[in-house]
């Protein structure tokens, strides 16, 4: 019987290798066939999810939520010291300096990354900036984020810190930061599906001794993450309680 | 709840007696000095079900000017501002007991005497159908909402 193991599809594209090979060494940890399914976008992964053809997950914060409350899924380990963060980004040459020269009508480029897209929205908030007074430019990826500003149809665009961080010195430097969140509590993690309940033991022991291998550690390297660390229940819990505090107004 | 003491007091200050629901009082010392919300931060906060502190992030222990082992075990109304109307709280206790998630703009008191706004979310932590307690964050708020809230408080009030 072969598995599929899922990543959230907010990484950032030279990533894939790396998520293949690190594939490649959970197979061999877990001696079972487990196939990395990419999906393209947040839609299809969804869509997978309820369709229950999701075995093993790095998901992000906002679909941990209801990966664990509502699919079974089990936590597992999360990154060390490598909390997710958003940035409020507008262009270097632009007027928007601050908060404060925005309008409550504001065009906001953002992605589908619904954490990062309420967290900016709260950085919003001082300036009276809410989703229904606002204008929303729909994009891709961070990189169509970071074109929408640069192209002046986006007065400022949310984008995860890692990502801003991560962008290429040219268009870096066609960009400036705002405002940036300051959590420290909201972090990817990586699930195990009620199916595979059984393995969560032997997977979280493979996972947190990961980093101590030679090949373990390059893994990790390539995909940008120094090691492991265990994440319980309540941990889970805990951030689905503060994601739900930080969603939108209903 | 102990009475706030003088010699943490930043400042001219005046005094006032504060009583709460549960008939319990407490003398506090206040200043007109606002410290700034940092951008970016969220205050976090868990209690138990009586509103025991249980858990604080930095940005809690930063803004309320408490330490951590004075703030773990103290009742969430260590922070209760007296321009605060006791109906904005009692709204939040019915609004957790009945299980729902309550948002609302608070006027927090710190130990100095300063204070700072915030826009709050609690959350009942519901865990296998129990409620074993709340999470609060605190954001930094619209100044036009603090504003008018510091209005509708004062008008609550008098």
């Amino acid at each position: 019987m072969s598995y599929n193991l899922a990543v959230s599809p907010d990484f950032k594209p030279d990533l894939i290798s790396g998520w293949f090979i690190f594939n490649t060494w959970l197979q061999h940890q877990l001696d079972k066939a487990i196939h990395l399914e990419i999906h393209q976008g947040f839609d299809e992964q969804l869509q997978a999810i309820a369709a229950k053809k999701i075995d093993i997950i790095y998901a992000n914060p906002y679909d941990i939520s209801r990966l664990v409350r509502d699919e079974g899924f089990i936590p597992v380990a999360k990154p060390h010291a490598k909390p997710d963060e958003a940035v409020v980004v507008a262009a270097a040459e632009g007027d928007i300096n601050t908060l404060q020269d925005l309008a409550v009508t504001a065009n906001i480029a953002k992605t589908q990354a619904r954490d990062v897209n309420n967290i900016g929205m709260i950085l919003l908030e001082p300036a009276d900036i809410s989703p229904e007074s606002a204008q929303f430019i729909e994009c891709e990826s961070y990189i169509s984020v970071a074109k929408a500003l640069i192209n002046g149809k986006a007065d400022v665009g949310f984008m995860l810190a890692d990502a801003f961080n991560d962008l290429s010195p040219l268009v870096a430097k066609q960009l400036k930061p705002i405002v940036s969140s300051q959590i420290h509590l909201i972090h990817h993690a990586i699930l195990l599906g009620p199916q595979l309940a059984e393995q969560h033991d032997v997977l979280a022991s493979f996972l947190i001794d990961m980093h101590k291998t030679d090949k373990g550690k390059k893994i990790l390297d390539d995909l940008g993450i120094s090691h492991w660390e265990p994440m319980d229940v309540e941990e889970a819990e805990f951030m689905i309680d503060l994601m739900d505090t930080l969603a939108p107004k209903e | 709840m102990k009475d706030m003491q003088k010699d943490d007091i930043v400042g001219d200050y005046d005094e006032q007696s504060q009583t709460f629901s549960d008939g319990s009082s407490r003398q506090v010392f206040i200043t007109q000095e606002e410290t700034a919300f940092p951008a970016g931060c969220l205050i976090v906060s868990q209690t138990d079900v009586n509103g025991t502190i249980t858990a604080a992030n930095d940005s809690f222990i930063t803004m309320s000017g408490y330490s951590r082992e004075e703030i773990i075990g103290s009742p969430h109304a260590i922070l209760r501002h007296p321009d605060m109307p006791a109906a904005a709280f009692a709204d939040l206790w019915q609004t957790l007991q009945a299980g729902n998630k309550w948002y609302g703009y608070v006027k927090n008191l710190r130990k100095d005497g300063g204070y700072y706004w915030v826009y709050a979310t609690a959350i009942p932590n519901v865990r296998d159908g129990v409620v074993k307690g709340f999470t609060s964050v605190r954001r930094e708020p619209s100044k036009t909402k603090t504003a008018e809230c510091k209005k509708l408080y004062s008008e609550m009030l008098n």
